[in-house]
């Protein structure tokens, strides 16, 4: 049964058929597995888990609970059960959780739409609601983030979701353990490609033509180089790709610098708002539901301030989770456009957020999870992406990519603060996915890496 | 005559004026063919794609935004968001600082290399090879040993407008004329009083001139240092609305960028006036 049921319920099955066994069928399992349920109130939910935890003790056999709810009914059982068992008591203790130790807090984010629930957070109060005061400060780069994040000039901050395997590897920086407790947004990128290659569809014309990545440690890197090589192109010798800022990238663009990039949304959908460029394709048809931001502390700030970083992590995963909703969309996009925050104009945020957009070349699409939001830290995300690190020699020799998942990605910890917010999270960390078709494996790496025809010679 | 002169050099100054804004707007009126859309498509799209409107803003769009931030410079939206005011406050600020520091050690530092003829040759390849090298090389360095933003961009300021100062300083000292010195010694004044009765003087207008040369590279690189750093300052509002592809704001903060630094110039001009002499 899903954590949110009523556990009076008669007819509810208290343990139930999915892998989990938090679910009623193995489908409403995948669901749940892929999206977390908001509920209308903080309390009702905590409560409806402590309830069902008690349920759930005091009647092992559904039979049992099944038959002694029909009996005396939801209500009485209820009153009956907090004569000896006091469930609102229990519940406030569940809630409870230790005071921060530090309540100013400072976050950084780059002014894409990948950081929406960073962002949003402040203007809609979720930091607010978890007993903190955050400042979200607007930073000019990656390179820059990091170094304010290592600094400690940030508590935390908002990166491309391969940076805190980088940092904590000592790639590009020096090695200082980093760990991520929620990933920011899936989808929600683009290739877009200058207009005057409206002709030029298929990637194997695109020889010789000169690309725009955010960073060399991003998912953008990555799947621009696995699009390409899929359809035969180098992307190292055959094409150019350039490291260019987000904001750098239209104005590039426009001066005929690059023929196109893989980039961050709110820059596609700018890029075809001032009409120079076109959607070629969005990152989801590469890998629907492919990470893209994280949000990352160092593992100094975990243990000195473990408090404060669970709170931090629970208002992200509450914004998070409003900001799946399709109806609270249009809201969101209003509330993050200002110059305070992404400064962009509202209609380019909407279009990113609601996925009715204008492609660039007249036409209208839709397509509700052009960008979609998903706190859960799949382990076999960071391990996806510790193989395309191998695969392009940003590593060199061997890697245990399990070990430096599990470290980096906290998947354990991520699972009980959802579990205690009565959020549903998935039971595992792994899970196999499609990236273009080609299924990927996160327990055997190596074999993954080693099936691709094309890469950097190690 | 002179008078005469003035009026019309700024006869010419306005007609320059007028003629560069009147190319600026003819130049930008949109004239680009509209392609045909459907209204749906038209609403998502931004005016440049719509109405064939130029991405170059125009002299009148400027001048209303200009008026627009005038008309409140120092209001404060949160930290990312602040008046015009307030930015060029925390840029003069930082500068300020920077600068500061750097007369604290160039001034006495070139005093002593220049009263020493040994010094200043061993010292002069060290300060030739520091000298060049860009504000934007420094920051990476800055960031990564100093472990903060802010002090990294006054660091920053320090280390690029401290060496005119100093080279100008050294020059002054070394070439206050002989006779002067000489004179000093026969009538047996001290080390110390002769530095500061015959030497600072004699070398006070090439001390001067090193200063203005300084405050000049110290506004154009807090511009620079806050693009990368951001947080606040005049150089964030530039980076910022770049993001955001506001030509028109970019613009203005050059516009205010260049008074700004017209007139930290024309302070250090009156100084230096006032501590010329006629030989």
């Amino acid at each position: 049964m899903s954590m949110f049921d009523n556990p009076f319920d008669p007819d509810r099955h208290l343990r139930a058929g999915c892998a989990c066994g938090q679910h009623q069928s193995a489908v409403e399992h995948e669901q749940a597995a892929l999206r977390c349920e908001p509920v209308e109130s903080e309390e009702k939910r905590y409560e409806g888990v402590v309830a069902s935890a008690v349920m759930r003790a005091m009647f092992p056999q559904d039979v049992a609970r099944r038959a002694f709810l029909k009996s005396v009914g939801a209500s009485t059982a209820l009153a009956a059960l907090s004569q000896f068992f006091p469930i609102k008591a229990a519940t406030e203790v569940f809630a409870q959780t230790g005071a921060p130790e530090k309540k100013d807090l400072k976050v950084g984010f780059i002014p894409i739409t990948c950081a929406t629930p960073i962002i949003m957070a402040a203007p809609l109060g979720f930091y607010a609601k978890h007993g903190l005061n955050v400042e979200v400060v607007k930073t000019a780069g990656w390179a820059v983030i990091r170094d304010k994040t290592i600094n400690k000039e940030y508590d935390a901050a908002h990166m491309l979701a391969p940076m805190p395997i980088a940092i904590s590897l000592g790639l590009g920086a020096n090695a200082i353990p980093f760990a991520v407790p929620a990933i920011e947004n899936i989808n929600g990128q683009g290739i877009v490609l200058a207009t005057k290659h409206k002709d030029k569809r298929d990637p194997k014309d695109w020889k010789g033509m000169k690309f725009a990545i955010p960073f060399d440690y991003s998912m953008h890197n990555y799947l621009l180089r696995y699009y390409l090589a899929e359809h035969g192109i180098d992307p190292d010798t055959d094409v150019q790709l350039r490291s260019v800022p987000p904001p750098e990238m239209v104005a590039n663009l426009r001066a005929d610098n690059i023929d196109g990039f893989l980039a961050p949304d709110n820059i596609c959908q700018r890029a075809i708002y001032d009409g120079v460029g076109f959607m070629h394709l969005l990152s989801k048809e590469i890998w629907d539901g492919h990470p893209c931001c994280s949000f990352a502390a160092s593992k100094e700030f975990i243990t000195t301030a473990p408090n404060s970083f669970a709170a931090l992590t629970r208002a992200i995963v509450d914004a998070t989770a409003y900001a799946s909703k399709a109806e609270n969309r249009k809201q969101i996009a209003e509330a993050i456009a200002p110059a305070n925050y992404i400064n962009a104009p509202v209609t380019v945020l909407e279009q990113v957020l609601t996925g009715t957009y204008a492609d660039g070349l007249g036409g209208v699409k839709t397509d509700a999870k052009r960008v979609d939001f998903d706190p859960f830290p799949w382990q076999s995300f960071a391990v996806w992406m510790l193989t395309q690190m191998k695969r392009w020699g940003q590593i060199k020799g061997d890697v245990d990519y399990k070990a430096v998942a599990e470290q980096v990605y906290l998947a354990t910890d991520t699972k009980k603060l959802m579990t205690e917010m009565g959020l549903t999270p998935p039971a595992t960390a792994y899970k196999s996915f499609a990236v273009m078709g080609k299924n990927f494996d996160p327990a055997k790496p190596e074999d993954y890496v080693a099936s691709f025809k094309i890469r950097k010679a190690s | 005559m002179t008078s005469s002169l003035r009026l019309r050099a700024g006869i010419v100054s306005i007609a320059l004026l007028a003629a560069f804004l009147g190319i600026w707007h003819l130049a930008t009126r949109s004239t680009a063919p509209v392609a045909t859309m459907s209204p749906e498509y038209a609403k998502l799209m931004g005016l440049t794609a719509t109405q064939g409107k130029s991405a170059m803003p125009g002299p009148l769009d400027v001048g209303a935004k200009l008026w627009e931030h005038l008309k409140r410079p120092f209001y404060d939206n949160g930290p990312n968001d602040k008046g015009l005011g307030i930015q060029l406050g925390y840029s003069i600020a930082r500068v300020g600082m920077g600068y500061l520091l750097a007369v604290l050690v160039a001034i006495p530092l070139g005093f002593l290399i220049g009263m020493s003829p040994l010094l200043s040759k061993a010292l002069d390849p060290f300060i030739q090879v520091l000298k060049p090298i860009s504000p934007l090389a420094w920051m990476p360095l800055a960031l990564y040993t100093i472990k903060d933003s802010s002090i990294s961009a006054i660091f920053v300021i320090f280390i690029c407008s401290i060496w005119p100062m100093l080279l100008n300083t050294v020059f002054g000292v070394a070439s206050v004329r002989k006779e002067w010195i000489n004179v000093a010694r026969t009538l047996e004044v001290g080390t110390l009083r002769r530095a500061f009765t015959v030497i600072l003087p004699a070398a006070a207008p090439t001390i001067l001139t090193g200063m203005r040369i300084s405050i000049g590279i110290a506004w154009l690189v807090i511009v620079a240092a806050e693009m990368l750093v951001g947080g606040t300052g005049i150089g964030y509002f530039v980076w910022n609305e770049w993001n955001n592809l506001s030509i028109t704001n970019v613009i203005i903060a050059i516009l205010l960028i260049g008074v700004v630094g017209m007139l930290l110039d024309q302070i250090l001009a009156r100084f230096t006036r006032m501590v010329t002499f006629p030989e």
